[in-house]
């Protein structure tokens, strides 16, 4: 009985894996399929064309141009005053704490189309023009908080003493923060920076709101999807998978790794 | 440098400031011209002015209220299905994930690798008339011959189920992970049964993590409008469609803002009876 409620339970996980996964497989089956008119819908047959020539539709290698930019920019601003904000909160007694968290927790939580549509709102209202810039500007805003999450969870397991020691021995504050506080955390901030790009990436609903005449890549899908998509946005869509997937996999294996090896 | 120490107190407000400013500008300050859009008149032509037009509420709510409703239920079915789906799988992956744990884990969050829209176009794919789902169901009768899958409230269904499993099935992988395994031993060796140790003790200990997984998934799904569009028709429209709409292609600003604001309120107002029946103070969340 035992016997077959541990297979149940197995069998059923593999099964969820398979549904999770089914589309990605299929994402990446498509970037090589041969389909006959507009739609990429059913397969017709291998080919490879796609992959040899990615950026062949018009307009698609701009998109992806647009969202790589603005992710950079955008992902590097929020993780800088996203940084800021963890070490604020982590070291520092300050009064406006609980008004600090509300602050951070409420992009989260809110639904992006409201928080696309209450920026539309505002740039409207200022008769700001909507476009790349207004695009950067939100995408810094909703990353700031992951931002805040991650790094905050480097910096509550760190050791002050450390930096004592190091202003004990003479280092001013700057050069304690540069040579001891930075390189500790330095984990931490990647790990958000690369949260605040992924997610910036990502983005379509704020930035449809926001966009004006800019393209990203999801707005190119978006637009492509009226009309049919072409298969090279599978072969785009199968390489951000692996580069992500890559990155995860590399980072998981080496914690796995160094925790073998305190064991 | 002497500035600082001899006001060490400011650090703080200073490391905060250029976050927080960007937070209150771009977050905070939107949401007043949101309310005030929300009671504008007008149009592109003639231009739009604030005239406490409340008639925007009245008007959106009386002619919106069906995809009101509709995304509130889709978004709670999906949620349901999302807990249903993904309490099994966080359960096998925190008890029997060993030192794979991470990795499966990271096979949960492998959807968020692909592009939103790519692979709601790949839900798409799957449904299609003539992919193998359909058929395949045909085959065995489950669907009958002229039968379709996408295109209808399924479709949107099952993909905004997909799409937010992962926000339902972290947070209750997180709190099953915290359960000490002695726990559930201790309560087997006290003569429940397995069913009654989990009821007991597994379930009840795993509640803030249903908590935090069924608002993450529903507050997104609650405003989602992608799954709808890609995978439904209009008579599956839900509010997010209707606000997309109105703000980037009939320009119908008032009403827009205002939909922006109900389905706010209605999502606050659900998140309170639902804090409140849960009682989750207790469960220190």
């Amino acid at each position: 009985m035992a016997l077959v409620r541990r297979h149940v339970l197995t069998g059923y996980a593999l099964l969820a894996f398979v549904y999770l996964l089914l589309p990605i497989a299929v994402v990446i089956a498509f970037s090589f399929n041969d389909p006959l008119g507009r739609f990429n819908y059913t397969w017709e047959g291998f080919t490879l064309r796609h992959w040899q020539d990615p950026f062949g539709p018009p307009g698609l290698r701009d998109a992806i141009v647009a969202s790589l930019e603005i992710a950079a920019l955008a992902s590097f601003v929020a993780t800088i005053l996203g940084t800021l904000v963890a070490l604020a909160l982590v070291r520092y007694g300050f009064r406006g704490r609980g008004l600090t968290n509300l602050l951070i927790f409420m992009p989260m939580t809110t639904p992006e189309i409201v928080m696309g549509a209450s920026l539309l709102a505002l740039f409207l209202n200022l008769g700001v023009a909507t476009g790349f810039w207004t695009i950067f500007i939100a995408h810094v805003m909703f990353c700031i908080s992951f931002v805040v999450v991650t790094v905050k969870a480097r910096l509550v397991g760190f050791d002050r003493h450390l930096e004592e020691a190091a202003m004990d021995l003479g280092a001013n504050p700057f050069t304690t923060f540069g040579r001891v506080t930075l390189p500790l955390i330095a984990p931490g901030i990647a790990a958000g920076a690369l949260l605040a790009f992924a997610l910036s990436v990502d983005d379509f609903v704020i930035t449809l709101f926001n966009a004006g005449p800019t393209i990203t890549f999801p707005l190119y899908v978006w637009g492509a999807a009226r009309v049919g998509v072409p298969p090279q946005v599978n072969v785009i869509g199968t390489l951000i998978f692996l580069a992500a997937a890559g990155l995860m996999v590399a980072n998981v294996l080496s914690q796995i790794r160094r925790s073998k090896g305190a064991m | 440098m002497d500035w600082l120490h001899r006001h060490k107190g400011s650090i703080p407000y200073l490391l905060l400031l250029p976050g927080l400013a960007w937070l209150a500008l771009f977050f905070v300050v939107p949401t007043y011209y949101l309310a005030e859009t929300s009671l504008q008149s007008g149009s592109l032509d003639v231009g739009y002015a604030f005239s406490w037009a409340w008639s925007n509420y009245s008007d959106a709510i009386s002619t919106y209220h069906e995809q009101f409703v509709r995304s509130l239920e889709y978004a709670g079915i999906a949620t349901v299905l999302a807990l249903l789906l993904s309490y099994p799988l966080a359960y096998f992956i925190a008890f029997r994930g060993g030192r794979w744990k991470s990795l499966l884990l990271l096979l949960i969050i492998a959807p968020f690798f692909v592009t939103y829209l790519i692979r709601t176009l790949a839900w798409q794919t799957i449904l299609s008339d003539s992919g193998f789902v359909v058929t395949t169901l045909q085959s065995i009768g489950l669907l009958g011959d002229g039968d379709r899958l996408l295109a209808t409230s399924t479709a949107v269904v099952a993909g905004i189920t997909y799409n937010f499993l992962p926000f339902m099935a972290l947070p209750l992988y997180v709190s099953l992970e915290q359960i000490d395994p002695r726990l559930i031993e201790a309560a087997e060796d006290l003569y429940a049964s397995k069913a009654k140790a989990f009821l007991r003790v597994t379930l009840p200990l795993s509640l803030p993590g249903v908590f935090a997984g069924t608002l993450l998934t529903f507050i997104p799904a609650a405003g989602d409008f992608i799954n709808a569009e890609l995978l439904g028709t209009p008579r599956q429209s839900m509010i997010g469609n209707v606000i997309q709409s109105k703000f980037l292609v009939l320009t119908d600003y008032g009403q827009a803002a205002a939909l922006s604001f109900v389905l706010m309120a209605a999502i606050l107002v659900l998140i309170g009876i639902y804090t409140k029946v849960l009682g989750t103070e207790r469960l220190g969340v």
